[in-house]
C-alpha cells in the first residue's frame, strides 16, 4: 500500500522587543540565569501584567507578513498548568481569540510551488527553563525566560514531506527575519519548532492518526525526526499495525524518537480568559500603521530579481536568503551593467571571502555602490578578473573604492599593444623550446607563454590582448 | 488617655498641624492601644512598631511639625489588610501556605498613603485569602468583635475593621470581592467603602478573584473615607484594568444635600430571610433620608437571585488560578518529604492551604474544566452581565440604590459552620461585585446593641453622588459617632 505523509508544525519565534511581554525586564540571550527576573514575571503575588506593546505589534506585523487575516478585538487567557517553568502555574496566552488567522506562505514544493495554510498566530509568553541536573536529584530552575514575548504559528496540515516542512521553516524564518519580527535562531531558541506527523493511504481525505514530535533542535534535526518518524509509521501501517497518539521526543545522537507521554496523559490547561488584561481593541489605522512597517519580502523580492535583472531562481533564492544580503545586492545591481555579473561576484568570492572571516555582509566595510564600481573597472578594462578578485578582498577589508586600491598598488592593467608586443618579443627568444612546441601542435605551449608574459609584467597584462599578440606572431 | 481617639483624620490633621500633636504621639497612641486591647480583639497579624515610629519622626522634621502641604494623611496612622503587599513587611494572606513571605514590592494603594505621610502601623487578619465573611478561616487565630467579643467581626476585612472600631487606628484598607470591606465595616460599626472597579489599582494586593476584587478604606465616618479615597483612587500604570478617569474632589462632593435625590429600594431584597431589627432600622434609614429631602423609591433587580450562585462560580475560578503559584517551588512553605513533584504540589498545598480556600479551588478548578466550561463558567458570565444590566436599568431612574448591608448583625463563633448559610450572609453585596460598583456601609443604628449596616449603591465612578448620600444620611442619624463598650477602658 501506498501512503502519503501529512504534517503540520507548530513553531514558536521570539519577538524581537527590548523587554518581555508583560514587564520591564530586558530581553537578553546569555544572561547569567535568573538575573533578568523582577517580581512581575517571578509571579510575586499581588503582581500584574502591563502588555508591552511593542510585542503586541510585533505580532501583528507577523500575522500580516504571513497573510493572516488580523482581529479587531482579542483577548489574554490563562493556560493553567503546574510545572516549575511556569512561577504563576500558568501562561498567559491566547486560546479562541487568536491575533492572526487564516495566513499562509508559499514553499517551492517538491516539484512545483505550494501554498501552506497557516491556521492560526496567537501571542503568549515564554516560559522558564529547567535544567534537570546531572548531581543528585535537583533540577535547575532559570526564569530568565519567562515572559519573553512569543508568536506560535500553527500551520494547516498541508505539508507532505519532511523536506516541504523545512522549506515551510526556512520560509517564516526569513519572512520573520526581514519583518524585524524576530532574529529566529534556532540555536539560541529563539524559533523553536514541533510537529505533528501522520501517514494515510493514498487517495484517502481523513487524517490518519497523528504523533506530536518534539525537541527538535536545527532545521536539519526537523528533517532528521520527521524522518524517522515518517519510517516508523510507514511500518507499523505496513505490519498491519496501529499508530498511537502520542507526543515524542527526537534523540539527536541516536536520531529515533522516544515516547514523551500518551493521550491519556494530556493536559486539561482550563483556559479561561485572564481578568488582569483588557481585551485588545485594534482600530483601521492601527493596522495601516503595522502594514506599513512591511518591508518587501523574500518572495517579493525573489520574483522581482527574476524579472527585473533577468537573475535565474537559484541566484534568486541564495541572494534572498537574507535581507541583508538581498538589499546589498539589489544596490549593487541597479549600479552595474550586468547584474548576472553582480550575482555571481557576490554569490562566489564574496560569500567565500564571508565564510572564511565568519562576518556577515553588514559586518565588511564594502558597500554595494563600491562593488558596482569594481565590475565597471573590470568592464572597461582597467582591471583583469583576476586582478579584481585581489581588489575585492583589499575591498572588503579596507573598504576603500576599487579604483583608489588599483592606483595605489599600481594594478592598472596594461592594453597598451605596442608596450606589450615589446615584451612579448622578449618572451618568445626566450623561449625558443615552448615556440618548438606550439608550432609542433601543443595548445599547452601557449599557456606558458602567456604566463611569462604575464609574469613579466606582474599580471596586469591584458589576458585577451596578450593571447592574441603571441598568437599572431607565433604565425607570423 | 489617647489623644486621637474619637477625632477623625481631618481634626487629627489640625491638631498635627497646630503643632498639639506630633505624627509620633499618634503611633504611640495607636501602638498602645494595640499593646493593651489587641490580646483580646485578634485585629492585627503584624505590628510594624519599628517602622512606623521611625517613619513618623522622619515625617516630622525638625519642628515635629508635618508640613500642612504633605496633606490630610501626613502623620496618621493606619492598618492594612494583610493581603496588601508592603515591601520589607510579612504579607501572609492569613494563610499558613505564605508564612515567611516578604514581598519586594508595595502595593500602589500603600505607596500613595505612604507617599503622603500616613504611617502603616500593621497588618491586620482576614479570612485566609478574603474568603470568608467572619475571619474565622485565618489560617493564624481569629478576630474578635469589638462590639461583643463573643462575636465575629465578619470578613474578610475582619481585622480591618475590627481595629478601627476599636480605636486602635483612625482607618484601614481593605479589600472587597464580594462584601469583604462592607459586610465587615456593617458589623463592627464603621463606615466601609467598596470603591468601583478600576478606580482603585490592584496591583500589591494579593489576587483573589481579579475581575471582583478592589481596595477600599474602613473609617469611623463618611468624611474619613472621602478623604482615604482621595488618596489612593486613579489610574496606575501598573494596573492594567484601573481606568483613566479624572479623580473629582471627593471631599468637596459632601454637601449634606440631598434634596430631589432620587433613592431606588431593590424589592428583592427585602424578598430575602432578613433579620426583622435590620429591616426595621433600614426603613428608619429610608426615613430619615426622605426627610432631608430624598425621593425614595422601590425598583426592580430581577436576576438578584442568581447573583451568589454566579459569584461562587466566577470567584473560585479565577481564585483556583489565582492561587496555583503557591505550589512551594518559590515563596512561603514547602513540603520538603515530598519524593517528587508532583507529591510536593499535593503535600505543600494540602498542608499549606485552609478548608475554605481548598473548597474554593476546587469548585473553581471543576468550573473551568474542559467539558464543563460552558455550564458554568461561561453561564456564570452571561448571568453576571444581566446583574450589570439590571443595575443600569435601575440607574436610569434613581441615582443611588439602598439597602441593609447583610441580613443579620454580627453572628456568635461558629454559628455559621455551613458554608452555603455563610455565603448567604453576602446576598446583598455580592451583586456589586459582579456589576463593579461602588457601594459603601454606613451604621444605621443597633439592634440588641450589635450595629447594624446600610449599604448604599452608586454608579460606576459616580463616587461623588454615593459619598454625599452616604454623608447627608450619616450626619442626620449620628450613629457613626458610637462606640463599643465591649473593651472597656481602652475606648
Amino acid at each position: 500500500m501506498e501512503f502519503e505523509t501529512v504534517i503540520g508544525l507548530e513553531v514558536h519565534v521570539e519577538l524581537r522587543t527590548r523587554t518581555k511581554i508583560f514587564c520591564s525586564c530586558a530581553v537578553e540571550f546569555g544572561a547569567a540565569s535568573n538575573s533578568r527576573v523582577c517580581p512581575v514575571c517571578l509571579g510575586s503575588p499581588g503582581v500584574l501584567p502591563v502588555l508591552n506593546e511593542e510585542a503586541l505589534k510585533l505580532g501583528i506585523r507577523a500575522a500580516l507578513a504571513l497573510s493572516c487575516e488580523v482581529r479587531r478585538s482579542s483577548k489574554f487567557d490563562r493556560k493553567n498548568y503546574f510545572y516549575p517553568d511556569s512561577p504563576k502555574a500558568y501562561q498567559i496566552s491566547q486560546y479562541d481569540e487568536p491575533i492572526g488567522e487564516r495566513g499562509c506562505v508559499v514553499i517551492a514544493g517538491t516539484s512545483a510551488p505550494r501554498s501552506i495554510g497557516i491556521t492560526r498566530i496567537h501571542l503568549e509568553e515564554d516560559a522558564g527553563k529547567l535544567t534537570h541536573s546531572p548531581f543528585g536529584d535537583a533540577s535547575l530552575v532559570d526564569l530568565n525566560r519567562v515572559g519573553i514575548p512569543l508568536i506560535e504559528i500553527v500551520s494547516e496540515p498541508d505539508l507532505r514531506t519532511p523536506d516541504e516542512a523545512r522549506q515551510y521553516l526556512e520560509e517564516i524564518k526569513s519572512i520573520l527575519q526581514y519583518c524585524g519580527v524576530s532574529d529566529c535562531r534556532m540555536e539560541e531558541g529563539s524559533l523553536r519548532c514541533d510537529a505533528n506527523i501522520s501517514l494515510r493511504p493514498v487517495g484517502q481525505a481523513t487524517l490518519g492518526t497523528k504523533t506530536e514530535l518534539k525537541n527538535m533542535n536545527s532545521f536539519r534535526n526537523v528533517v532528521r525526526g520527521l524522518e524517522y518518524e515518517q519510517e516508523r509509521q510507514r511500518a507499523v501501517l505496513m505490519a498491519g499495525g496501529a499508530i498511537v497518539q502520542q507526543t515524542l521526543r527526537f534523540d539527536e545522537a541516536t536520531g529515533t524518537t522516544i515516547v514523551m507521554r500518551s493521550k491519556e496523559d494530556a493536559h486539561d490547561y482550563r483556559y479561561f480568559p485572564d481578568p488582569d488584561l483588557p481585551r485588545i481593541e485594534l482600530t483601521q489605522a492601527y493596522l495601516d500603521a503595522r502594514r506599513a512597517e512591511i518591508p518587501e519580502l523574500p518572495a517579493q523580492m525573489r520574483a522581482r530579481f527574476e524579472q527585473a535583472y533577468g537573475l535565474p531562481t537559484y541566484d534568486a533564492l541564495v541572494l534572498t536568503s537574507t535581507q541583508r544580503l538581498a538589499r546589498f545586492f539589489d544596490v549593487a545591481a541597479s549600479q552595474a551593467v550586468d547584474p548576472k555579473a553582480v550575482s555571481n561576484w557576490l554569490m562566489g568570492d564574496v560569500l567565500g571571502y564571508l565564510k572564511e572571516m565568519g562576518e556577515d555582509i553588514d559586518a565588511q566595510p564594502m558597500r554595494p555602490e563600491q562593488l558596482a564600481g569594481l565590475l565597471r573597472l573590470i568592464d572597461d578594462g582597467t582591471i583583469s578578473t583576476k586582478i579584481a578578485k585581489t581588489v575585492l578582498r583589499d575591498m572588503m577589508t579596507s573598504g576603500q573604492d576599487a579604483s583608489a586600491i588599483i592606483e595605489q598598488q599600481g594594478l592598472v592593467q596594461i592594453s597598451d599593444e605596442a608596450a606589450l608586443r615589446e615584451i612579448a618579443e622578449r618572451v618568445i627568444a626566450a623561449n625558443p623550446k615552448s615556440v618548438e612546441d606550439w608550432r609542433a601542435g601543443k595548445e599547452k605551449a601557449l599557456g606558458s607563454l602567456v604566463g611569462q608574459m604575464m609574469k613579466e609584467t606582474k599580471g596586469k597584462a591584458n589576458p585577451q590582448l596578450v593571447n592574441r599578440l603571441i598568437v599572431d606572431m607565433l604565425r607570423d | 488617655m489617647s489623644a486621637m481617639r474619637g477625632l477623625g483624620i481631618r481634626a487629627l490633621h489640625h491638631e498635627l498641624a497646630e503643632g498639639r500633636l506630633t505624627a509620633s504621639d499618634l503611633i504611640q497612641d495607636s501602638l498602645a492601644a494595640i499593646e493593651t486591647a489587641d490580646g483580646r480583639v485578634g485585629a492585627f497579624l503584624h505590628v510594624t512598631r519599628e517602622r512606623a515610629l521611625t517613619q513618623a519622626s522622619a515625617g516630622e522634621g525638625v519642628s515635629g511639625v508635618p508640613a500642612p502641604a504633605r496633606g490630610l494623611l501626613a502623620g496618621i496612622p493606619f492598618a492594612a489588610k494583610d493581603n496588601l503587599c508592603v515591601e520589607g513587611v510579612p504579607t501572609t494572606c492569613a494563610s499558613r501556605i505564605l508564612e515567611g513571605y516578604v514581598p519586594p514590592h508595595t502595593a500602589t494603594a500603600v505607596r500613595r498613603i505612604e507617599t503622603a505621610g500616613g504611617v502603616l502601623i500593621g497588618k491586620a487578619n482576614l479570612d485566609e485569602f478574603a474568603m470568608g465573611s467572619s475571619t474565622e478561616n485565618s489560617g493564624f487565630h481569629p478576630t474578635h468583635n469589638p462590639w461583643d467579643l463573643t462575636r465575629v467581626p465578619g470578613g474578610s476585612s475582619g481585622g480591618s475593621a475590627a481595629a478601627v472600631a476599636a480605636g486602635f487606628v483612625p482607618y484601614a484598607l481593605g479589600s472587597d470581592t464580594g462584601g469583604s470591606i462592607r459586610q465587615p465595616a456593617a458589623f463592627c460599626g464603621v463606615v466601609g467603602l467598596k470603591p468601583t472597579y478600576g478606580l482603585v489599582s490592584r496591583f500589591g494586593l494579593v489576587a483573589f478573584a481579579s475581575s471582583l476584587d478592589q481596595i477600599g478604606p474602613l473609617t469611623r465616618s463618611v468624611e474619613d473615607a472621602a478623604i482615604v479615597l482621595q488618596g489612593i483612587a486613579g489610574w496606575d500604570e501598573l494596573d492594567s484594568t484601573s481606568v483613566q478617569v479624572d479623580i473629582p474632589d471627593y471631599l468637596a462632593s459632601l454637601t449634606g444635600d440631598v434634596a430631589g435625590l432620587r433613592v431606588g429600594v431593590p424589592a428583592e431584597y427585602f424578598e430575602t430571610d432578613m433579620d426583622q431589627g435590620v429591616r426595621d432600622r433600614v426603613m428608619e434609614a429610608l426615613d430619615t433620608l426622605r426627610r432631608l429631602g430624598a425621593e425614595v423609591r422601590t425598583i426592580r433587580l430581577p436576576h438578584t437571585r442568581y447573583a451568589l450562585s454566579a459569584y461562587y462560580l466566577i470567584a473560585p475560578a479565577e481564585a483556583s488560578s489565582n492561587l496555583a503559584r503557591y505550589d512551594g517551588v518559590r515563596f512561603g512553605v514547602r513540603a520538603n518529604d515530598a519524593p517528587n513533584l508532583l507529591a510536593m504540589y499535593e503535600r505543600t498545598r494540602s498542608a499549606g492551604f485552609g478548608p475554605e480556600v481548598k473548597r474554593r479551588i476546587l469548585i473553581g478548578t471543576y468550573a473551568l474544566s474542559s467539558g464543563y466550561y460552558d455550564a458554568y463558567y461561561k453561564r456564570a458570565q452571561q448571568v453576571r452581565t444581566l446583574i450589570r444590566q439590571d443595575f443600569q436599568t435601575a440607574f436610569a431612574e434613581v441615582d443611588v440604590i439602598v439597602s441593609p448591608t447583610t441580613p443579620t448583625p454580627a453572628f456568635r463563633f461558629g454559628e455559621k459552620a455551613d458554608p452555603l448559610t455563610m455565603y448567604l450572609n453576602d446576598i446583598y453585596t455580592i451583586p456589586v461585585n459582579l456589576a463593579g460598583l461602588p457601594a459603601i456601609s454606613v451604621p444605621c443604628g443597633l439592634q440588641d446593641g450589635l450595629p447594624v449596616g446600610l449599604q448604599l449603591i452608586g454608579r460606576p465612578f459616580d463616587e461623588p453622588t454615593l459619598l454625599r448620600a452616604a454623608h447627608a444620611y450619616e450626619q442626620a442619624a449620628g450613629f457613626s459617632g458610637l462606640r463599643p463598650t465591649a473593651l472597656g477602658e481602652v475606648q
